[in-house]
């Protein structure tokens, strides 16, 4: 933890276009090992955009992303997953013909060494042990929260040095949202770092060291999760409160 | 209003269904009739029947080969590899020389089984390689086009293709030769079983049970099917696409190079340039008789196909009254893949798109 000031994940004045379309202007994130860190911003602000831009799914048009002090934008997306960035995506997206079993395997698919595999399988139904209990079934058959847990298990599979998160409180019910970020906290404490990108800003807030606030591709706050937290715009514009 | 609009819609949907109903009826009778007429009118034994079963299978299961092909590339592409039946011609075409070679220089005759071996090596090579090729060159770069450009590009593959094997082999009909001890006969319980299609059955089924392993049981079989249900999130596993495609066309290639030699020993003549667009297309009426993307589906599908050819015009067409009916075996093929696709839409093992592509 002697390198704790330096950035583990940072977007470096990022700017990403689809098409002609400007998307992202100017990004600027930093995120330290070990920290929870979430981007915020309402419908189409570009959170998602900025996930996809971490991944290589989108090439920046300008800026870099760098990890641990290399530059990876430019890269493949399996390049980019192998050196150690996994993803939840929006929406779950488990392969839904595939069993649970599968689609946590899948998630080892860079993985060579079974013995570390085992051990996350493990780790997983630590969490999870309702996916336990699912391995045989097809992932399409699985209630929306259990879909969430093999999501999320499927990405810890990887084994990340950061886990992306795309909205996981999305369509849950109010105590499966509670439920997923305790999750959440609990795999940062076991000592991955965690980006996640959220609409629900109390809450998320509410775990998160560090937070940004994204408004049509540029990022207009940034702040300690606290000081976000009490801030007056915040409050007004992502706290609900009038 | 409202009401009105949806009472009229209910009709419409009610005299379709109708319809459909009627149509089923309609040929179930047709097909029960022609069959009580041809076994009313005694004219054949069960072991006719038994035999012309088999000899379907055996049909059927170089259908299914070829058809895996087509069904394995639609998974993972969505999208017909209309050249496939040419990757077939390509390892028949090629081997048949070297079997004419080994069995002028004496080879053949002394060691069969290694002759088979050796056929089955070059023609599945020659097949993988004409598949890898094809996707390389002519489909990756379609990737995101418009879906009929790579359509109308296989179409143009297969007649380029063709007429590349003629420049290279020439335009003359070849012979596979004989494999001797497979033209017996078995007589089990008073009925003669022709060895070579139960080899051509058996010899299938392995090379589907191997396929069937692949993707059930290993890493690459569980990529393929991670690719064919979402590229986007396959990638952001770590696989990668492009390898798994490449892949999918070497197996396509291999099973159908299986069938190539397979087809040379069950069907020793007519091997030339232009053998691969017939058995090509009904083999894709197999891959979407059993569900396009299936894989077990294409299985069933070339089986089903072959038995139904080769039974139908005898049970069916023959009781009708219809002569010369074993020249309509092709008409009924189509005619039966209509019909699948009148009652199941999805084919027989295939599931509802509709919901996979929303
Ligand atoms: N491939 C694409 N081509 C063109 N425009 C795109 C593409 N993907 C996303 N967009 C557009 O970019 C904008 C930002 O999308 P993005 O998915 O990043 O938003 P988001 O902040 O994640 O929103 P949400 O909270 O609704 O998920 C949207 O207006 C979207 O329509
Ligand atoms: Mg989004």
């Amino acid at each position: 933890m002697n390198d704790n000031n330096k950035p583990i994940l940072e977007l470096k004045n990022v700017t990403t276009h689809y098409g002609p379309i400007l998307m992202l202007k100017d990004v600027n994130v930093e995120i330290r090992p070990g920290e929870t860190v979430c981007l915020l911003g309402g419908n189409a602000s570009g959170k998602t955009t900025t996930l996809k831009t971490i991944l290589g799914m989108v090439v920046p048009t300008e800026g870099d992303v760098i990890l641990a002090g290399d530059k990876i934008s430019g890269l493949n997306t399996t390049e980019i997953v192998t050196k150690g960035i996994s993803m939840v995506p929006e929406n779950r997206r488990l392969f839904k013909r595939m069993t649970v079993l599968e689609n946590l395997e899948m998630g080892a698919f860079i993985r060579t060494g079974s013995k570390g595999i085992a051990e996350d399988l493990e780790r997983v139904f630590e969490l999870f042990p309702r996916v336990k209990e699912r391995l045989g079934q097809r992932a399409g058959t699985l209630s929306g929260g259990e879909q969430q847990m093999v999501a999320i298990g499927r990405a810890l599979m990887a084994n990340p040095k950061v886990l992306l998160m795309d909205e996981p409180s999305m369509g849950l019910a109010p105590f499966l949202v509670q439920q997923t970020f305790d999750i959440i906290q609990q795999i940062n404490e076991q000592g991955t770092t965690v980006f996640v990108v959220e609409q629900n800003a109390n809450m998320a807030l509410s775990i998160a060291n560090h937070g940004y606030v994204l408004q049509t591709g540029r990022i207009v706050l940034a702040d300690t999760a606290k000081n976000l937290l009490e801030n007056k715009m915040m409050r007004q514009a992502y706290l609900g409160e009038v | 209003m409202k009401n009105t609009l949806r009472q009229r819609i209910g009709e419409q949907f009610s005299l379709i269904t109708l319809l459909l109903w009627a149509l089923r009826v309609g040929v179930f009778i047709v097909v029960l009739w022609g069959s009580i007429n041809t076994l009313a009118s005694g004219r054949y034994e069960a072991s006719t029947w038994i035999n012309l079963v088999i000899a379907g299978l055996a049909q059927g299961s170089i259908y299914a080969l070829i058809a895996l092909g087509y069904s394995l590339v639609y998974g993972i592409l969505r999208f017909i590899n209309f050249a496939h039946g040419e990757v077939f011609m390509a390892g028949a075409f090629t081997s048949v020389f070297v079997a004419e070679a080994l069995e002028r220089s004496g080879f053949f005759p002394k060691y069969p089984i290694l002759t088979f071996a050796i056929l089955l090596i070059v023609s599945m090579t020659s097949s993988t390689v004409v598949a890898v090729l094809l996707e390389r060159i002519a489909y990756r770069p379609l990737r995101n086009a418009p879906r009929l450009v790579p359509l109308i590009t296989a179409i143009g593959a297969s007649f380029f293709l063709q007429y590349t094997f003629r420049g290279l082999y020439g335009s003359g009909f070849h012979t596979y030769p004989e494999f001797g001890q497979l033209w017996g006969v078995w007589n089990i319980a008073g009925m003669d079983i022709q060895i070579v299609q139960v080899f051509v059955f058996l010899a299938s089924l392995l090379m589907m049970a191997g396929l069937y392993l692949i993707v059930e049981r290993t890493k690459t079989g569980k990529a393929m099917r991670a690719v064919s249900e979402d590229k986007e999130i396959a990638a952001l596993m770590g696989i990668d696409v492009n390898r798994v495609i490449v892949i999918t066309f070497v197996i396509g290639g291999m099973l159908a190079g299986s069938a190539g030699v397979i087809r040379g020993m069950y069907q020793p003549q007519g091997i030339w340039f232009f053998m691969g667009f017939h058995p090509g297309l009904k083999a894709f009426t197999a891959a979407v008789l059993g569900g396009i993307g299936n894989i077990p589906g294409a299985m069933l599908g070339g089986l089903f196909l072959g038995v139904f050819e080769t039974v139908g015009p005898t049970l069916i067409l023959q009781g009708l009254g219809i002569p010369a009916a074993n020249q309509l075996k092709d008409a009924i093929a189509i005619i039966m893949l209509v019909l699948v696709l009148i009652f199941r839409p999805q084919g027989i093992l295939g599931e509802k798109l509709a919901e996979e592509k929303a």
